[in-house]
């Protein structure tokens, strides 16, 4: 009779190994910690705008109006007499404050869409996919101004049109991410523990997940500042007074010949925060990915 | 003589009541590109209370599916077409999602083969432990918490307040099977499906977790299926064992009859085939020839293809599991043949 003897190993006293890769610091990474410098001064900027300057930007003063930049005008005036610098910082919150609510709406809204369309897949999927496959088939400008002049210029307007054509990318990446992610051993793992689908998603498909889609949002802000620029410049942003970059750009270009400083700075002011967001972007990109450095 | 049969651990309670668990005449099919693949053909397992049952086969035999079934957490290509999977006189084939819920973790629950990737990578593994008595037993976060402690206290997770808040990839192999042991354990099921969960780890790890698991078991009174290929685990930790191939069950009964007297040539071609460490064998056995498709089983007897015994009827007959004297069962329809080359080999050596 052949028996298999065993030592008799202490239990519980295991060493426990200490193996975390190196942490790859944030500030590491040039593009990462330009553009959240960049993208700083901005929000500084915009933020501290009552501090930055004493100018109201809607009150209009035609004994000042189109005055070159000077000591108390650093910009100058536009044909209205409203100070330009003051008029470019509350420009730019209004704008950045419109974007970053205007990403929420589709990002919350393609994320639950596309968790429910790649975790349950069937009939769900395939009505939701070909719903994205609608949305896709229209150019996003074409699409989002069309559906701003129906609703009637304004900012819940934008909300609403930016959240009915922008969702389509969320849930797209999402679904794609968890067709994946659901085959994981943790997912057999956690419905072999009875937890319900809403849960599963929720507590442990999406944490694993969601890194995907807040990448995409900092383009996707970008997106939406270019296209809140581009419904000012027509006309179909905010309504004026409110100082906003694309209806400065429009205003301005009248007098570009004379006064290009009217047109330039906001057009300047929009490249730059792109800029930054799409550096914090990349760098997110670079960060989360992993076999980067 | 020689055998995988190992000492019994102490622990597992052998004279268990009746039947809690069992499957009956269970059909799993899986719909692939190639055809139909019935990757359980018309298994019948019975677990008592306490009882441990050892599930081996090669690779493809149908025995994670099998669990898998049991629990109902198939991949979505596969479906259960028929049989029945009874638990405490309850048959669990054609309950709801959210009714198998309330069954999966406080009744039944299971351990994986590769404790990282089983456990979800950015949750602290305390989180992941309290979890299921937050939703099955309604803990709140501190209960929860506090339950989570004493079961890491319990699979001797060393200083578990400072690992409570530990990722799993700060975890040796060794650490997180014994994180997934608590997670199994966190509700007090009736029965945990082990799915090869000592594969992935090294020898001496291997055997710290088989003696905390019949440990636990025993603690608990907990019944076990444990999937493995490894004999020598079976041996240590089963009371009774049913082997597979293509599918269905060729073999079952008491661990020690059936690993030191096989009535099934593939039976003994399993225990042939498996290192022995106390009596170094000259050459290991191999099974000749390869696993049958599952796609197109070959007909009669689907060893018969491999099989050094073959007759001619085993060629076109169906071989249902027959009972024979002292509780156990075997497929084979020339099972003498294996005891007779069995007997012939031992008097030679």
């Amino acid at each position: 009779m052949s028996a298999i003897s065993f030592p008799e190993p202490a239990l519980a006293t295991e060493p426990v190994e200490h193996a975390q890769p190196r942490p790859r610091r944030w500030y590491r990474q040039p593009a990462l910690a330009s553009g959240v410098i960049l993208l700083a001064i901005i929000l500084f900027a915009a933020i501290a705008a009552p501090l930055l300057t004493s100018y109201d930007p809607i009150k209009e003063n035609l004994g000042q109006s189109l005055l070159g930049p000077s000591g108390h005008h650093w910009l100058g005036t536009d044909q209205t007499g409203r100070d330009t610098f003051s008029r470019l910082l509350y420009g730019l919150r209004t704008d950045l404050r419109i974007a970053f609510i205007a990403v929420l709406f589709p990002f919350c809204i393609g994320t639950i869409l596309g968790s429910i369309a790649g975790y349950f897949g069937g009939w769900v999927d395939t009505v939701l996919m070909r719903l994205v496959d609608i949305v896709v088939a229209f150019p996003f400008y074409v699409l989002l101004i069309a559906l701003v002049f129906v609703l009637g210029p304004g900012e819940s307007s934008i909300y609403i049109a930016i959240t009915l054509v922008g969702w389509v990318s969320y849930a797209r990446i999402i679904r794609g991410e968890i067709l994946v992610a659901k085959r994981q051993d943790y997912v057999v793992a956690a419905r072999s523990g009875g937890l319900s689908s809403v849960r599963i998603i929720a507590r442990h498909l999406l944490p694993n997940v969601i890194t995907q889609a807040i990448i995409y949002a900092m383009s996707d802000i970008v997106q939406d500042i270019l296209a809140i620029v581009t419904l000012g410049y027509f006309g179909l942003g905010v309504p004026p007074p409110t100082a906003d970059l694309g209806s400065m750009i429009n205003d301005g270009q009248n007098f570009l010949t004379t006064h290009w400083q009217l047109t330039t700075f906001p057009g300047l002011a929009v490249v730059v925060v792109g800029l930054s967001l799409s550096l914090i972007g990349d760098g997110l990109a670079d960060l989360i990915r992993p076999g980067q450095s | 003589m020689t055998g995988p049969v190992g000492t019994q651990l102490p622990g597992l309670n052998p004279a268990a009541g009746g039947q809690m668990l069992e499957v009956r005449d269970l059909h799993v099919e899986i719909a692939a590109r190639h055809g139909i693949v019935r990757a359980v053909d018309g298994v019948s397992l019975e677990v008592a209370s306490g009882e441990a049952l050892g599930l081996v086969g090669e690779s493809g035999s149908g025995k994670s599916m099998t669990l898998r079934a049991i629990l109902g957490v198939l991949p979505p290509e596969a479906t259960v077409t028929s049989g029945q999977i009874v638990l405490d006189g309850v048959d669990l084939v054609p309950l709801s999602t959210s009714d198998m819920n309330r069954i999966r973790g406080p009744k039944m629950s299971m351990i994986f083969q590769e404790p990282m990737s089983a456990l979800n990578p950015v949750m602290r593994v305390g989180n992941q432990i309290a979890e299921g008595p937050r939703v099955h037993l309604g803990y709140n976060k501190a209960k929860a918490a506090e339950r989570a402690l004493e079961l890491m206290r319990r699979v001797g997770i060393p200083d578990p307040e400072r690992r409570f808040r530990a990722f799993p990839h700060e975890f040796s192999g060794g650490m997180r099977q014994r994180v997934m042991i608590a997670i199994a354990l966190s509700c007090d099921p009736e029965i945990i499906l082990c799915d090869e969960p000592t594969t992935a780890l090294d020898v001496t790890i291997q055997d710290q977790i088989l003696r905390l698991l019949a440990r636990l078991c025993k603690e608990s009174n907990v019944s076990l299926i444990f999937v493995t290929h490894d004999l020598p685990v079976v041996a240590q930790l089963c009371q009774r064992i049913a082997v597979m191939y293509g599918g269905q069950l060729v073999e079952t009964g008491d661990v020690r009859d059936v690993l030191l007297d096989p009535r099934h040539p593939y039976t003994l071609g399993l225990v042939r085939s498996a290192p022995d460490a106390e009596l170094v064998r000259e050459s290991l056995v191999p099974i000749p020839g390869a696993p049958p498709s599952l796609v197109t089983p070959p007909s009669g007897c689907r060893f018969h293809p491999r099989c050094a015994f073959v007759e001619e009827d085993c060629k076109v007959l169906p071989t249902p599991l027959r009972e024979l004297p002292g509780d156990r069962s075997t497929a084979c329809l020339h099972y003498e043949r294996t005891e007779e080359a069995l007997a012939a080999e031992r008097a030679g050596s």
